[in-house]
């Protein structure tokens, strides 16, 4: 463990603690986190790119619109695993309080939801002029809704790591990250040059942005606050996530980045497409890792 | 009115009697506590001494838990209690989360949150909180701070500059005091937590919510 407040000559070491057990939010909230990130990237990237490069998206509403919809039903399906009493979720509804970001969240997600249904609807009904309007709120909506968990982990005053400001930049990055990732899996052959141009750069520089966000906290964090320390000592030497986190920034950021350089300079969609998928897979991995690691210090 | 309690740490020896006595009161389930006593060990052999600080709920001001409940299932009492409602909580664990002091757990009989009440319910009788009746040595001292005649409000006035609480930087500003504290009894960064070195190394602890 990680205590650099510990004196040698105090030497001191607990004899007696029962702490209480340490991991609170399991792998199921990092898959809420995912697939929340990817429903509102694609709905994003939809945006867009109808209004970039409206010919090479306009087939695409239905198929994207339904991998939102899939995203967020298991984002709210994990969301509802995770309670202990699954069954009262309607008291979120009822007995609602403002302070809480979780209460925000499930009202937004639920309009979010609401919104996605009308959108799947138009687009099979082929309305696309509708279909463009509501898309516009839907994406409005979008940014709360990949922006309150950020809200809610700087709610955990417990959880010294997670900081407001730098969440909410790593939300909306994850957002356009997998965003721009699942559409140009999405998209494949559909997509024009230009369009696959505009979403590996996209691509590119969520992941450029975030990576530098990681590697600033991973230096800097420990310059500000002592649980900080503490806590990123579990991502450091031989520390439990340390090879998890450098896996995760591997697939994530620095392989992405290269692959999207790559596939540029070779005209290649095959590389593209790898840096798409090692993003989507990658990103699971970085957020659970900054999910599980705070968890991991004693409070008491 | 602003109940809260004070510990004098130099007058805890660690019987745990107030940690049983809570258990008994309140049938807190196996493997989870709303009141424990925390022993550290400090020095090296054979100048060595052994701290003792019991740990419960600080009924903040400022309550983070009170905060992040979604369903206002933690809630405050007139009386400055921070109460919960296991009927309306949900068990989304985001007051587990909240809390800097790990005060709050998940029963895993109910599947709700639960901690420390100060007693609520013997309070609103008239009666002290148990750990305070168990306590031989008058250790904790429970009372409403808003009164300069309390008990609490006496000790404070006394000792002055040596009352602390529990990660004042997190600006909860606890209704939870400790007399006779340090870094190494109410700072958990200040100590080694060493594989094998608990007193009783069987000790086991559920899984959030229960089940092995
Ligand atoms: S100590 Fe923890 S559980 Fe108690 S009021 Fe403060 S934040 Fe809530
Ligand atoms: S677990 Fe219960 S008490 Fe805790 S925040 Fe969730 S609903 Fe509120």
């Amino acid at each position: 463990m990680a205590a650099h407040e510990i004196l040698a000559a105090t030497n001191a070491v607990v004899t007696l603690d029962i702490a209480l057990p340490g991991v609170v939010w399991p792998w199921l909230v990092t898959v809420n986190m995912w697939a929340k990130s990817i429903g509102t990237g694609v709905i994003f990237m939809l945006f867009m790119l109808l209004r970039m490069h409206p010919e090479s998206v306009k087939n695409l509403r239905l198929t994207t619109t339904i991998v939102a919809f899939i995203s967020i039903n298991i984002f709210l399906l994990f969301t509802l695993a995770d309670l202990h009493q699954p069954f009262r979720m309607w008291h979120i509804f009822v007995y609602s309080s403002w302070s809480s970001a979780i209460a925000w969240g499930s009202f937004m997600a639920s309009i979010f939801l609401g919104l996605l249904t009308l959108l799947a609807f138009l687009a099979y009904k082929k309305n696309d002029e509708t279909f463009d309007k509501v898309l516009l709120w839907t994406a409005i909506l979008a940014i709360p809704v990949t922006l309150y968990t950020a809200a809610l982990m700087a709610q955990c005053t417990a959880r010294e790591l997670w900081q407001m400001p730098t969440e909410a930049a790593q939300m909306i990055l994850a957002a356009t990250l997998s965003g721009s990732a699942a559409m140009i899996l999405i998209g494949g052959n559909k997509l024009s040059d230009e369009a696959k141009k505009t979403l590996g750069v996209v691509l590119g520089l969520s992941a450029l942005m975030a990576f530098i966000i990681y590697m600033s906290e991973y230096i800097f964090g420990p310059m500000k606050a002592e649980e900080v320390a503490a806590v990123l000592e579990y991502i450091k030497g031989d520390g439990p996530y340390t090879v998890m986190f450098w896996l995760g920034q591997w697939m994530t950021y620095i392989l992405p980045m290269l692959f999207i350089l790559l596939s540029r300079a070779n005209k290649s969609d095959s590389i593209l497409r790898l840096a798409a998928i090692l993003a989507l897979v990658g990103l699971a991995i970085v957020k659970h890792v900054w999910l599980m690691i705070p968890q991991l210090l004693p409070m008491s | 009115m602003q109940l809260g309690f004070l510990v004098d740490l130099h007058l805890c020896m660690g019987c745990k009697g107030c940690e049983i006595a809570c258990k008994v009161e309140n049938e807190v389930p196996l493997s989870t506590w709303r009141l424990r006593v925390k022993y550290v060990d400090v020095g090296t052999f054979p100048e060595t001494r052994r701290t003792f600080t019991p740990l419960r709920c600080n009924h903040c001001e400022n309550a983070p838990c009170e905060r992040i409940c979604p369903v206002s299932a933690l809630h405050y009492l007139e009386n400055g209690i921070v109460n919960i409602d296991k009927e309306r909580c949900i068990g989304c664990a985001g007051c587990v989360m909240a809390c800097p002091y790990g005060a709050i757990y998940i029963d895993p009989q109910t599947q709700t949150a639960d901690k420390c009440t100060y007693c609520a319910h013997r309070v609103a009788s008239s009666m002290m909180p148990a750990c305070v009746v168990a306590c031989p040595v008058q250790a904790n001292i429970f009372g409403d701070l808003e009164d300069p005649t309390s008990n609490i409000s006496k000790y404070i006035q006394v000792h002055q500059g040596g009352v602390q609480v529990r990660k004042p930087e997190k600006g909860t500003n606890p209704h939870h005091f400790y007399v006779g504290g340090g870094n190494i009894t109410l700072n958990p960064l200040a100590s080694h937590r060493i594989e094998g070195h608990q007193l009783f190394n069987n000790i086991t602890t559920l899984p959030v919510g229960g089940h092995h």
